[in-house]
């Protein structure tokens, strides 16, 4: 049993003032080494964790300690992982998923806010928050003529520090790129990188779909407004290095797969590709088991593993192997290196989230976009 | 690619100066005139150019500011057919840089692997001097290649005849002509090179002294190595590349300007290939404070200074 533990059940024993003073004096959830140690006090009649960690369980019961209020868990997380969860507490035969009162430190994603711990080791990577010394670049707000979907699109439009028109820049096509901004800490990652010379400066299209399960979902429009009009309008617009090795996609989950898709549709459009825990579910035979919305997504996995060309010149994938996707971009793999792209795949302790995909960013890019350090002698 | 019509006879190269500067140190060891202003090229900040104010304050005397990358881009608005071409010539130069390095990656594992062999020295070591060999024969001819694609860019658009080049290089002599030393800092090495070279910039300046620190150094030099051991994982196995040739006015070294925090000083494997690849040239680690200097035939290194020796070891002047 951990000291942790060994002190909560002697502080319950002892009364509540004692228990209150262990709670203010230690902060919960506890990780120590592998072991994290999380706590809840309340009227509860039954807590559980609820986490996305394929694998495990997804509810993990709490003990509630004999004659208290006090409920506690114990749970193995490896070193340099981060893990967001939320507590199911049932009270009065009705439940409530709520963030864990005693963690200050939460995720946020378009669905909210998750509470979040990170195993022995884990630290949020100082190359994603505000640095006072990088010039920040600026977001425009723009609209894309689209005749693929037959409507104006808005995008935005991430253009360096320093932006100047006499000099071109390569171009990343971002999906969910307001997500990115706003989970993903986007713009001080590509602020901060381009000021360290990791990254050269460039300019980023920041793509939204109104329908994201669908159109991400290897639709044939999509691909033609990334390639036939949102390309066309920008390079018009902006002055933008125009060949593949110079052009990015980017994207997580279903945004990977219109990434992947787009590119293997129009192979030598796009020489870079970052793709972060790609839906890239397959088959070998029987239903995919994932509902309706994966039906597309599976005949393009399936088609792509046929048959799949050489879309792009260097791929950047990385996925949380706490993600059951883990087993179909480890399987992506070969498929791709045999198609004579440079292909590189990065695991992490981590799950299906923002933060995940913030974590992975830089080696990421600064792969994919090598910035000029390596020709800057101060 | 020109070479610069220029002998020179007094030179001093100098480690980074942004913490710890000596420059005027070193232009006060070159001219006795505290009137002559000093030409002073920036050219390698690009927008931050002018942002000279430190340097300025450092020297304690007339500055000329060069404006070399100002320049450039007043004439890429006027000469749009040189603004393509000089993009065009770019992009090429890019893409022999990502073959070459292609070819460079199989050559360095090689190598690499061979220099930490532990076999029968007398079967090892000429399979490792062929390796070697191999990889200073492909520098070699990546450095043709590119000098290659240079020549022709002259012989198509002859920059240098351009009326737009050719007025602001009558300004440039003009300014030099009362300047006693030229002073050209670091930066992005490629752009420092490539404008200079637009102006024939050296050629202007003539025998007189120069100081030199940097990317400045290493355009000076005979090749321009560019090199970052400590990269993060974006460069891949190869951690050197020799990017074309240098202007060539100070012979038989590589200067290696932030050697402490770019190259791995305890890595003696990496380092001894380094070295032994650069060679005849000498490696020179310039940190800061380190200093040395070039009398128009020989080189004499100042009391701290370092460089590679073939076994990758780094030798430390105690003169």
């Amino acid at each position: 049993m951990s000291s942790i533990l060994q002190e909560i059940e002697q502080a319950a024993t002892m009364g509540p003032h004692a228990l209150e003073r262990l709670v203010a004096q230690t902060t919960f959830p506890r990780v120590e080494g592998r072991t994290v140690t999380f706590l809840y006090q309340g009227d509860g009649q039954e807590v559980t964790l609820q986490h996305w960690i394929h694998g495990l369980p997804p509810s993990l019961p709490f003990r509630r300690l004999r004659g208290s209020s006090v409920f506690v868990l114990q749970v193995d997380l490896p070193p340099g992982s981060r893990m967001e969860y939320k507590l199911g507490v049932m009270m009065y035969g009705r439940g409530a998923l709520i963030r864990d009162p005693l963690n200050a430190q939460s995720a946020r994603d378009p669905f909210g806010a998750n509470s979040v711990v990170y195993g022995e080791g884990y630290r949020p990577p100082e190359w994603s928050t505000e640095d006072p010394d990088a010039r920040p670049g600026s977001i425009e707000e723009r609209t894309i003529d689209s005749v693929a979907f037959g409507e104006k699109r808005p995008i935005q439009v991430y253009l360096p520090a320093r932006f100047r028109r006499t000099r071109r820049y390569p171009l990343l096509v971002v999906h969910d790129g307001r997500d990115y901004l706003g989970f993903a800490d986007l713009q001080h990652v590509l602020d901060n990188l381009i000021h360290r010379l990791e990254l050269p400066p460039l300019v980023a299209a920041l793509i939204q779909s109104p329908d994201r399960m669908h159109e991400y979902a290897a639709d044939d429009r999509h691909a033609r407004f990334l390639v036939e009009d949102l390309v066309p309008q920008l390079e018009a617009e902006y002055p933008l290095v125009k060949h593949a090795g110079a052009r990015g996609l980017c994207g997580a989950s279903f945004g990977a797969v219109a990434s992947l898709h787009c590119a293997w549709r129009n192979p030598g459009v796009f020489g870079r590709l970052l793709l972060q825990s790609g839906s890239f579910v397959f088959t070998e035979i029987g239903d995919h088991g994932r509902g309706p919305v994966f039906d597309p997504v599976v005949a393009f996995v399936n088609e792509f593993r046929r048959a799949p060309g050489k879309p792009s010149e260097q791929v950047f994938l990385s996925c949380g192997v706490y993600e059951s996707l883990i087993y179909f971009n480890r399987s992506l793999v070969p498929t791709l290196q045999d198609t004579g792209m440079a292909v590189r795949l990065q695991e992490a302790n981590d799950g299906h989230n923002w933060e995940n995909w913030r974590d992975r960013l830089r080696d990421g890019l600064t792969w994919l976009f090598p910035g000029p350090l390596w020709m800057v002698y101060e | 690619m020109r070479q610069p019509k220029s002998a020179i006879r007094r030179a001093v190269v100098l480690g980074p100066q942004r913490h710890v500067p000596i420059v005027r140190t070193a232009v006060e060891s070159l001219t006795s005139s505290r009137r002559a202003p000093i030409a002073f090229v920036s050219a390698g900040w690009e927008e931050r150019e002018s942002e000279d104010g430190e340097f300025r304050d450092h020297m304690q005397r007339s500055v000329l500011n060069l404006e070399i990358w100002g320049r450039v881009e007043r004439i890429f608005a006027a000469d749009p057919e040189l603004l393509d071409a000089m993009r065009l010539r770019h992009d090429t130069l890019r893409r022999l840089q990502e073959l070459y390095r292609l070819r460079l990656e199989g050559l360095v594992t090689a190598a690499t692997a061979l220099l930490q062999h532990g076999g029968d020295p007398s079967l090892v070591e000429p399979e490792t001097e062929g390796a070697i060999a191999m990889l200073q024969a492909l520098d070699r001819e990546h450095v043709d290649r590119i000098a290659a694609v240079h020549v022709d860019f002259e012989q198509r658009f002859h920059p240098g005849e351009r009326d737009s080049v050719v007025a602001h290089r009558r300004e440039l002599e003009h300014q030099l002509a009362s300047a006693a030393v030229l002073c050209i800092a670091g930066g992005h090495v490629g752009v420092l090179l490539h404008r200079l070279q637009l102006f024939d910039l050296l050629t202007l300046w003539g025998d007189r002294p120069v100081v030199a620190w940097s990317a400045g150094a290493m355009v000076l030099s005979r090749r321009v190595v560019l090199f970052h051991q400590a990269h993060s994982s974006a460069q891949g196995v190869v951690d050197t590349e020799v990017m074309e040739n240098g202007l060539g006015i100070l012979p038989g070294i590589v200067p290696l300007p932030h050697s402490k925090k770019r190259l791995d000083l305890r890595n003696r494997l990496s380092l001894r290939l380094l070295a032994r690849r650069l060679q005849p040239d000498a490696c020179i680690l310039l940190d800061d404070g380190d200093r040395i200097d070039w009398n128009g035939a020989e080189w004499h290194p100042h009391r701290g200074s370092r460089r590679l020796n073939a076994a990758g070891e780094v030798l430390e002047e105690s003169r």
